[in-house]
């Protein structure tokens, strides 16, 4: 029973390796393609002690690190984010179908985009698509703990999809009075890497790691909470004060990733499932490889909605769907046969 | 010594417990008993934290209202009736969730927390099942993971609700039997709450009956199961032999002459 729970270094570094090895390829491939080893090149040469010259010319290195490097880490940040959020939303809520966007953070998210992009042009999409999602959030969990016994997570649960119900139906009802900003809205919500360069990491990464701080700071706890909330209880911890500040930090982030790439749906599902299946239930081995292997999984997401169809693109949310669930599927198949 | 003063428990505007007194001598074992939603399970809840009540609980003199969460859990453990048991985690993983009260801000476990998990996992004969996933284990195998687990947190009061329920008279005799060893290996004080009145009163020097949220009878095992009481508040008809010092009830059936 040695180690029963731990995170071993050996997924450590298999996760962290696979990241890396996303990145290269995330920023070696594009309409202008450059080598991997001319990436790393030019990134030992940038690095201090700055010795030795770039094998890539300047204007590779402007496309490189102006235009592709942005999107790449805002592919890992926002892929990152998804996964552990959506891993302590399943804990939290002790339940396998939960999702990021259970409490209502995607219809909000929507609704303010949309709102934004109808009647204030002016105001840019982030933070109406994070205001959406926390005003969202936050009122499905003042309308559960109205409700309901406080400890009942069923009824938090409804709340969300209440409020998501009604989210969605304004949204609706303004997509449909304004038809001319119909492909806007969809482009939008089918969720999109954004390219508007360093910006959207500036604007996303004080968010994401306090989300995915504050979750991994729980994921002891969260293995407790596994047990049901009486026995948590018996064990001392705070229930309820452990529910929120989950929910919260998970929503924060969650806010903050889809108010830059709009709803990149699959990811906060399958990832953290796929962890589970390969790696073991605690969650403090599956929140910290779900950031990682989550991260890896959006970028190479966005490398195949860059070039499958190149030059169009195709929207990231079709990619990881598509590519998600042939991949879930093997997982779990495998994960049956070895377990059988 | 565990002193519950003046318990009373309101559940949704039902008075689940009323003004219970019970007192409960150091390394002594009290079992509950009454018929279904006499408020047992309720009065261990209480005496847990688990349930909001007033009057008071207190043990060696400490009201446990005082202290914090982490202390309240390291001075009692509970064997819940139904426990949920996720099916994918081993048994290992499973035990050491009881060390929770003890662990610090960072809640890594240290050599003591190991020798706990470990003592308690092989003092239930669970070595060889440590690795296993809960969801593959038999009734009795999984009351013992749970009784390790209870065991681990290392509280001197343990609340035992139902211990035996599901299993087989083998496994309860088997759990029964190890919780008295426990209790005099470890100087637990045990408070338990049982269907079987037999086996309640085979095991605990006291019982304590519950009927409608009142505590009715409360003293040695003797005293307490007798004919009239049960006929009372059960509304059962049983008849109570002795064998060996202890009471045995039996049901008598409808105009039966035995």
């Amino acid at each position: 029973m040695s180690g029963a729970g731990e995170l071993r270094w050996q997924w450590t570094c298999a996760a962290a390796g696979a990241l890396a090895a996303a990145l290269l390829l995330g920023l070696s491939l594009g309409p202008a393609g450059i080598p991997p080893a001319g990436v790393l090149g030019d990134l030992l040469a940038k690095l201090p002690p700055a010795g030795g010259s770039s094998p890539i010319s300047s204007l590779e290195g402007a496309v490189l690190w102006e235009l592709r490097a942005p999107r790449v880490v805002l592919g890992a940040l926002v892929g990152g984010v998804l996964a552990i959020a959506g891993g302590a939303y399943q804990a939290v809520f002790r339940n396998p179908l939960a999702d990021p966007y259970l409490l209502g953070a995607a219809a909000g998210a929507g609704l303010g985009a949309t709102i934004a992009i109808i009647y204030a042009s002016a105001v840019p999409l982030p933070p109406a698509a994070f205001a959406g999602a926390t005003i969202a959030v936050g009122g499905a969990y003042l309308l559960g703990r109205s409700v309901g016994a406080a400890r009942s997570t069923a009824t938090l649960i409804l709340a969300g999809v209440a409020m998501a119900a009604f989210l969605t139906a304004l949204q609706t009802l303004l997509l449909q009075q304004n038809t001319e900003d119909v492909r806007a809205i969809y482009s939008w919500l089918l969720g999109r890497l954004s390219t508007s360069g360093w910006s959207d990491v500036v604007l996303v990464l004080p968010y994401a790691a306090l989300s995915v701080a504050a979750i991994l700071f729980h994921r002891r706890v969260l293995d407790v909470l596994r047990v049901g909330d009486d026995e948590a209880l018996g064990l001392g911890v705070p229930v309820d004060r452990v529910r929120l500040l989950v929910v919260g930090a998970a929503t924060l982030g969650t806010a903050a990733a889809v108010s830059v790439s709009g709803l990149i749906g699959f990811v906060g599902i399958v990832v953290p499932h796929a962890v589970r299946l390969a790696v073991g239930s605690s969650y403090r081995v599956v929140l910290p490889l779900s950031a990682l292997f989550g991260a890896s999984f959006l970028v190479l997401a966005d490398v195949i909605a860059r070039t499958a169809l190149s030059p169009a693109e195709l929207p990231i949310g079709v990619v990881t769907a598509c590519v998600g669930a042939p991949f879930f599927a093997v997982v779990l198949r495998t994960s049956r046969e070895a377990g059988a | 010594m565990i002193d519950v003063d003046r318990l009373t428990v309101r559940l949704a505007g039902r008075t689940a417990v009323a003004d219970v007194t019970l007192r409960v001598d150091r390394h002594g074992w009290t079992n509950l008993i009454g018929p279904n939603g006499a408020g047992k399970t309720t009065l261990l809840r209480a005496v847990a934290g688990l349930v909001g009540h007033s009057g008071s609980v207190s043990v060696d003199g400490r009201d446990l209202r005082e202290l914090s969460a982490k202390d309240r859990a390291a001075t009692v453990a509970m064997v819940p009736q139904s426990p949920l048991l996720p099916p994918e985690m081993t048994v290992g993983e499973y035990v050491l969730l009881a060390r929770t009260p003890h662990l610090g801000m960072l809640g890594r476990s240290g050599a003591a927390d190991r020798e706990a998990v470990e003592g308690a996992i092989e003092r239930l004969d669970l070595g060889p099942l440590a690795d296993r996933a809960l969801g593959a284990l038999s009734g009795g195998e999984r009351q013992r993971a749970v009784v390790a687990r209870a065991i681990a947190q290392e509280a001197p009061v343990l609340l035992l609700d139902e211990p035996t329920a599901a299993l087989d008279v083998g496994r309860q005799q088997e759990v029964l039997e190890l919780i008295g060893e426990l209790r005099a290996e470890r100087g637990l004080t045990v408070i338990g709450a049982m269907h079987d009145l037999t086996l309640a009163g085979q095991y605990a020097e006291r019982l304590a009956l519950l009927a409608g949220g009142n505590l009715v009878a409360h003293g040695e095992p003797d005293a307490v199961l007798t004919e009239e009481l049960i006929a009372r508040h059960y509304r059962a008809r049983v008849r109570v032999a002795r064998q060996q010092g202890v009471p045995v009830v039996m049901p008598a059936r409808a105009g039966s002459a035995a």
